[in-house]
Order: structure tokens, then C-alpha cells, then sequence
């Protein structure tokens, strides 16, 4: 696959070394191009692209607030067609707080009126703008600071809400799961969402080094992990038609990737093989 | 008691520790998200027993908390800024179902732009809502706020949630000595909830937050505002208990030399410890000036303000948020219970823009000879 070489997020923005969320957008932006209005959530990429005077935006972007990504979407999405500019890509981006937590309701919203959209949810599985409070895409047994790990805890006690699944229920045209990882696989996706007409929604698994606690240098290999050990699965349901879009050769143990992060390392062998049959569960029931 | 050195959030967090609501349901925001963590580190460790509710939003924090006060148990949440604004909705339905609910908010600026940084627009925004609202000058007055709010809020007679404001970063992240009181005695001083009034229990069926029509919404009303009425009262009292069971005293009002003032600066929360020092400097140089902070702003104890204020020829009223166009929240209710002061106000720090001596002094010479009534302190305006 060709990789355009234009950018649409500058660098210099104040995202820690190694963020995934960066790479979310400008490998998005790179597929969609400069015919592109950007919406944003309240969230470590809003907060870490946008201190005044400078942006880090090279397409046009707005920022109202945490809840209500979907909704701004929705507004700018009329706004453009009442001005004849249908062809004008509206993408929204929302961590996964502010989209399957304290946004879902306005995403639902714009989901089922059919806004011609694509919403990203890069999902780094916690409130990181706010230091690392669980929310509801926290998987099962990381330690966060609202699900600490302690002498009667394990961490996190919920499994990770399914929000690809809830947008499916929505029965819009396009859904994808993706990894920053997979660029080529998320790129494709992006032209997809973006070439659907009405909504679209992609959920992409972003490695967050501050957040889970590895090297900088390892967000690629962390997100390579989920997808290896069957953490994290890369689909897409196209028209109700749903497809698996990349396959390990050989599913690696899960221990391989919870080992890999700080917010993991309490875990004990009981509390590891529980989420292996998780995901043991997860594969079979997707056919992976 | 225990003296230790902890900031803000953790002694909130103390408070709640000891205070043992039964339902705690919370949402992240800076810079108030230390206390979900600290309380969540209580439960994770086996120190609280308590229902801990990871809620999705504020809306759903502050819902929740209606519905586990209106269960008859006590109840604990809190915020700050945009989170508190997201409970808008909720907040006034707290107060007119009488739901004793207490929240911690740190004063932070409200978007857009999106701020972090401190001012006081956020609860000052909220006090039409129905809640008590008291402003802490540190971490120890947060504290002792905090649990004097719990009996506050569920005395029968006052049956109002109660808020208590610290200003965000400048308070909330500062290190400072806090004697932390034993559990015995705040057992003592804060026995547990028993709702007088009914509740929901499928032993005595009730119907809370019915509709209305007009015959009857106005009386509801006028409820609350009874009852804002009759908490001077109850927290007088509960100042008194205060100080007999831990010693410290607190009031409705700071005041630091007022008696003789010429010029008295009144405001809410910390920054009246900078003009507190500010005022001896000012004396020795010959400046009649006092200084009276708010510590209750509802409800709001015109009674104690007026007693101070009697000497002195010229309020300044500093103030962290604005009306536009008509100046802050303080400086319009002062206009409405002081009479025959020259009543001056000055909007200062919005969005955490610092506050130094120069801007008092600029404050003092502003009223001594005023060119306008509402001034905007730290930047230039436009005449
Ligand atoms: C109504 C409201 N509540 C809380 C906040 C505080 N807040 C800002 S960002 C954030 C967490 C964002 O988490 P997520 O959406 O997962 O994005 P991330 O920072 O992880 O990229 C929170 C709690 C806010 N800005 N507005
Ligand atoms: S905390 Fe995580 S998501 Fe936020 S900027 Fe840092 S690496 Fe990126
Ligand atoms: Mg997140």
C-alpha cells in the first residue's frame, strides 16, 4: 500500500513519547486528506493538540466538550450539506471515555439519524487526560486509579463494554475494529467509513505508554501483541456482512501481553487463565 | 488526632473516610479527581465500607446520588467544572427533592476555552439551585466543612444538600498540616443518617419527584427556601458542637480587622489569605483597611456581613466570576443587603491568572479612587 506523505496533524503537539492517539489521527488524516472536518472530544489527543495559540491541526477542527462529540459531528455534518458540501469528510474523534461512556448517548444519536460520519474512538482503555481512571472499555483486571489493585482488589472487576457490537445493533453500514499496529488493515477502513455513505464507526485499540506502563518505543509491539494473542480482534461489518480482516498465524498466550504492562502485573495465575478463557471465548465466538 | 501533611484532596478524602457515607458514586475530573482515587484506594484496601459507584458521567454521579439519598442513606459525590455543569440539570432536583446529599467541588474555570486552572464561575454558577454553598480557605476548613455539612444537610429541618468549594490547584494540590480527627469523635459529632421523612421502601410505598401542576410547585419551592433560611441556625449550632468535640471554630464569616476599617475587602476562599497578610502590610502604612471572607455564600448571612461591615465607608469586592455586564455574583448580592457603602467590585483570577500583592494594592488604589464600579484586575480593558 502506498502511504500518502502528506500530514495533517504538525508534530510538536504535547503528546508524552510513543502516544498511539497521534498515530490514530495521522494515519487517518493521511487516508481521508485535506477535505476533512475534524471533530474532537474533551481527552488527552484534544488536550495535547490544541494549546493556545498553536494546533497541531492542518485541517479544520472543533472541540466543544467531553460529552458530545456526536452530536457536534452531527451539527457540522447539516451544516456542510446545507451548503452543498457533501463530499467534505466528517470525521469525529473520541477516546474511548468520551465515546462509550459520557458520549454514548450522543453517538447513539447521531448513529441512528444517519449522519454521513465517520466516528473514531481511539480507545487507550482509561481516562488518561485525567490520570488513568477506569472507564467502561477497562478490561478485566487492569489496575487503574478508580480500579486499584489492593489487598482486597484485583483491579478493574467488569469486562470491557462491546461497543463495536452496540454500534452494530444501531445497523449502520460500516463498522470496523482496528489496531495502530495495522496501519495498512486501519487505513482501509478509514477509506471504507469515509466512502460509506452515513455512518460510519471505527474502534481502534491505541496503546497508551503512560497509561499501561511500558517503553515508549514499544507502542507499536504492544498493539502487535493484542492482535497476536487474540486481545484484541480485527473485523469489520460491512452492510451486516461481518468479516475477520487479519488472522494470526497462531495465537499467542495472552500472558505474553499482560506481562508487557505495568497495569497487569499484579495479576496472579488464577486471574491470567480467567482472561485467556475470556479471550479463548472472544475467538471462537468471532472465528478467529 | 492525627496531624499530618497532606493536601487538600486527601484531607476531602479523610472527611468522607470518616464521614462513612453508605453510596459514594463519582467521576474523574481534575483537579478534583484525587478524591475518586484516594476513596477507591479506601475500598480497594478494605478501609471504607461503602457502595462505590464508577458512574459514566457526572449527570449519572449526581443521579445516582439522588437515588441512593432518596433510599435514605447517606451520600457523597464530587466534581469540579465542566462535571459540575454537566449536573446543572440534576443539581436543582437534589435540592427540591430535599436529598442531604454533600459534594466536594474544586473551583475551576468553565469552557470555552477550556481551562483547567482556578476561578469560581463553576459553583457560583449553581447558586440558584437550591444548595448550600460553603468556600474553604485550605484543607483542614475542607475537612471540618465537609463533616459539618453531613449534619447540616440531614438535619430535619434543613433537608438540603450541601456543597463545599476549595479552589482547584491552588488549594486542592497544597501541601499543608491537617489534623485529622479521630473516628470516635466524629462518630460523636456525626452519628448516622436516619431520614425522618419516608422513603424509598417497599414497606411504606411513597411516590418521590411527582409531578405538579401550579397549585402546588410554588409550595415546594417555598420549602426550600424555608429551609435555606433555617440552616443558619442549624449550622451555627453544629459550629458550636464542632468546636467543643475538635476544638476549632468555624463561622459563616472570616473577619480580620474590621472593627475600625475604612475600606474592607470582602471575598470567598483563598485568596483571602493573601489579602489577610496583605492587610497588616497596608496598616503599617497607614491603610484603615479589613478584610471579611464568605465562608457560607448560601446560605448567605447578610445579618453577620452587615454587623461587620457598619464602620467602614467602602466595600472592595474580590471576586473570581462574572455576570457579563453586570459584574460577580458577590458583588450584586452585597448590593442587595448593604446599604449606604460605597460597594465596589473587581473580577480577578478567571482562569487560575495569578493573584499577587500588586493586585491587591491595584484593588486598594481602585477604591480609593474609583473610576468605574465593575473592574477587570490583570488585563487591559476597554473603556
Ligand atoms: C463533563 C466532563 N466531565 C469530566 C471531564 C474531565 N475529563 C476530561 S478528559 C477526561 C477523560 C478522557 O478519557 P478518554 O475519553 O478515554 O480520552 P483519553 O484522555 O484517554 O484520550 C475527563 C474525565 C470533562 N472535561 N467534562
Ligand atoms: S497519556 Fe497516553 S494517550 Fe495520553 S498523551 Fe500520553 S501516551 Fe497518549
Ligand atoms: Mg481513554
Amino acid at each position: 500500500m502506498d502511504f500518502p506523505k502528506e500530514e495533517f496533524l504538525a508534530p510538536g503537539h504535547r503528546g508524552c513519547a510513543g502516544c498511539g492517539a497521534a498515530l490514530v489521527v495521522r494515519l487517518a488524516l493521511k487516508q481521508s486528506g485535506k477535505n476533512t472536518v475534524v471533530i474532537a472530544a474533551t481527552g488527552c489527543l484534544e488536550v495535547m493538540t490544541t494549546p493556545y495559540p498553536e494546533t497541531a491541526w492542518e485541517v479544520p477542527f472543533i472541540h466543544v466538550a467531553f460529552e458530545n462529540a456526536g452530536a457536534v459531528a452531527s451539527g457540522v455534518e447539516r451544516a456542510l450539506k446545507a451548503q452543498g458540501k457533501e463530499d467534505v469528510n466528517v470525521i469525529a474523534f473520541g477516546g474511548d471515555g468520551g465515546s462509550v461512556d459520557i458520549g454514548l448517548q450522543s453517538i447513539s444519536g447521531a448513529m441512528e439519524r444517519g449522519h454521513n460520519l465517520t466516528y473514531i474512538c481511539y480507545d487507550n482503555e482509561a481516562y488518561m487526560n485525567t490520570g488513568i481512571q477506569r472507564s467502561g472499555a477497562t478490561p478485566w483486571g487492569a489496575s487503574t486509579t478508580t480500579s486499584p489493585s489492593g489487598s482486597v482488589s484485583y483491579g478493574e472487576d467488569k469486562p470491557k463494554k462491546n461497543m463495536p457490537m452496540i454500534m452494530a445493533a444501531h445497523g449502520i453500514p460500516y463498522i470496523a475494529t482496528a489496531s495502530i499496529s495495522y496501519p495498512e488493515d486501519f487505513m482501509q477502513k478509514v477509506k471504507k467509513a469515509t466512502e460509506t455513505k452515513g455512518p460510519a464507526y471505527i474502534h481502534i485499540n491505541q496503546p497508551c505508554t503512560t497509561g499501561w506502563g511500558f517503553e515508549p518505543a514499544k507502542t507499536i509491539e504492544i498493539g502487535r501483541l493484542g492482535v497476536e494473542t487474540g486481545f484484541w480482534p480485527l473485523y469489520e461489518i460491512e452492510n451486516g456482512e461481518f468479516r475477520v480482516t487479519y488472522r494470526p498465524t497462531e495465537r499467542k498466550p495472552v500472558v505474553e501481553y499482560l506481562k508487557s504492562q505495568k497495569r497487569f502485573k499484579h495479576l496472579g495465575e488464577d486471574e491470567v487463565e480467567k482472561i485467556q478463557e475470556y479471550v479463548d471465548n472472544q475467538c471462537e465466538e468471532l472465528g478467529i | 488526632m492525627t496531624k499530618k501533611v497532606m493536601t487538600a484532596t486527601a484531607a476531602i478524602s479523610n472527611a468522607v473516610r470518616l464521614a462513612k457515607p453508605d453510596v459514594i458514586p463519582v467521576y474523574p475530573i481534575t483537579p478534583m479527581t484525587k478524591v475518586a482515587e484516594y476513596i477507591a484506594d479506601y475500598v480497594a484496601n478494605g478501609e471504607l465500607d461503602t457502595e462505590y459507584i464508577r458512574v459514566e458521567s457526572e449527570h449519572s454521579a449526581m443521579s445516582a446520588a439522588i437515588g441512593a439519598s432518596s433510599t435514605g442513606v447517606r451520600t457523597y459525590t464530587a466534581t469540579s467544572s465542566q462535571g459540575l455543569m454537566y449536573m446543572h440539570e440534576v443539581l436543582f432536583a437534589a435540592a427540591g427533592m430535599r436529598a442531604p446529599i454533600v459534594m466536594g467541588d474544586a473551583n475551576r474555570s468553565i469552557s470555552s476555552p477550556l481551562c483547567i486552572m482556578n476561578d469560581q464561575q463553576d459553583s457560583i454558577t449553581q447558586r440558584d439551585a437550591g444548595w448550600m454553598q460553603f468556600y474553604a480557605k485550605d484543607g483542614q476548613e475542607a475537612l471540618d466543612l465537609t463533616l459539618t455539612s453531613f449534619k447540616v444537610a440531614e438535619n430535619e429541618n434543613v433537608l438540603l444538600p450541601a456543597m463545599v468549594c476549595i479552589d482547584g490547584f491552588i488549594i486542592t494540590h497544597t501541601n499543608e498540616i491537617v489534623d485529622v480527627p479521630e473516628q470516635e469523635d466524629v462518630d460523636r459529632f456525626l452519628p448516622p443518617y436516619v431520614p425522618k421523612y419516608s422513603y424509598l421502601d417497599p414497606e411504606k410505598p411513597v411516590t418521590v419527584g411527582s409531578m405538579t401542576d401550579s397549585k402546588y410547585y410554588m409550595d415546594a419551592r417555598y420549602g426550600v427556601e424555608v429551609a435555606m433560611n433555617k440552616s443558619v441556625k442549624v449550622i451555627e449550632d453544629a459550629f458550636k458542637e464542632f468546636k467543643d468535640i475538635f476544638g476549632r471554630e468555624h463561622d459563616l464569616i472570616e473577619t480580620y480587622k474590621c472593627e475600625d476599617a475604612d475600606i474592607i475587602f470582602i471575598g470567598l476562599g483563598s485568596v483571602c489569605s493573601t489579602v489577610k497578610v496583605l492587610v497588616d502590610e497596608m496598616r503599617e502604612k497607614g491603610e484603615k483597611v479589613g478584610m471579611l471572607r464568605v465562608v457560607s455564600y448560601r446560605p448567605f448571612p447578610s445579618e453577620k456581613i452587615n454587623e461587620a461591615v457598619k464602620n467602614a465607608s467602602k466595600l472592595a469586592v474580590i471576586e473570581k466570576d462574572i455576570s457579563f455586564g453586570m459584574g460577580g455574583a458577590l458583588y450584586q448580592d452585597l448590593k442587595t443587603t448593604v446599604e449606604g457603602k460605597e460597594i465596589i467590585d473587581f473580577v480577578i483570577g478567571l482562569g487560575g491568572r495569578d493573584i499577587t500583592p500588586s493586585t491587591i494594592y491595584e484593588v486598594l488604589e481602585r477604591t480609593k479612587n474609583p473610576s468605574k464600579i465593575i473592574n477587570w484586575i490583570g488585563i487591559e480593558e476597554d473603556d
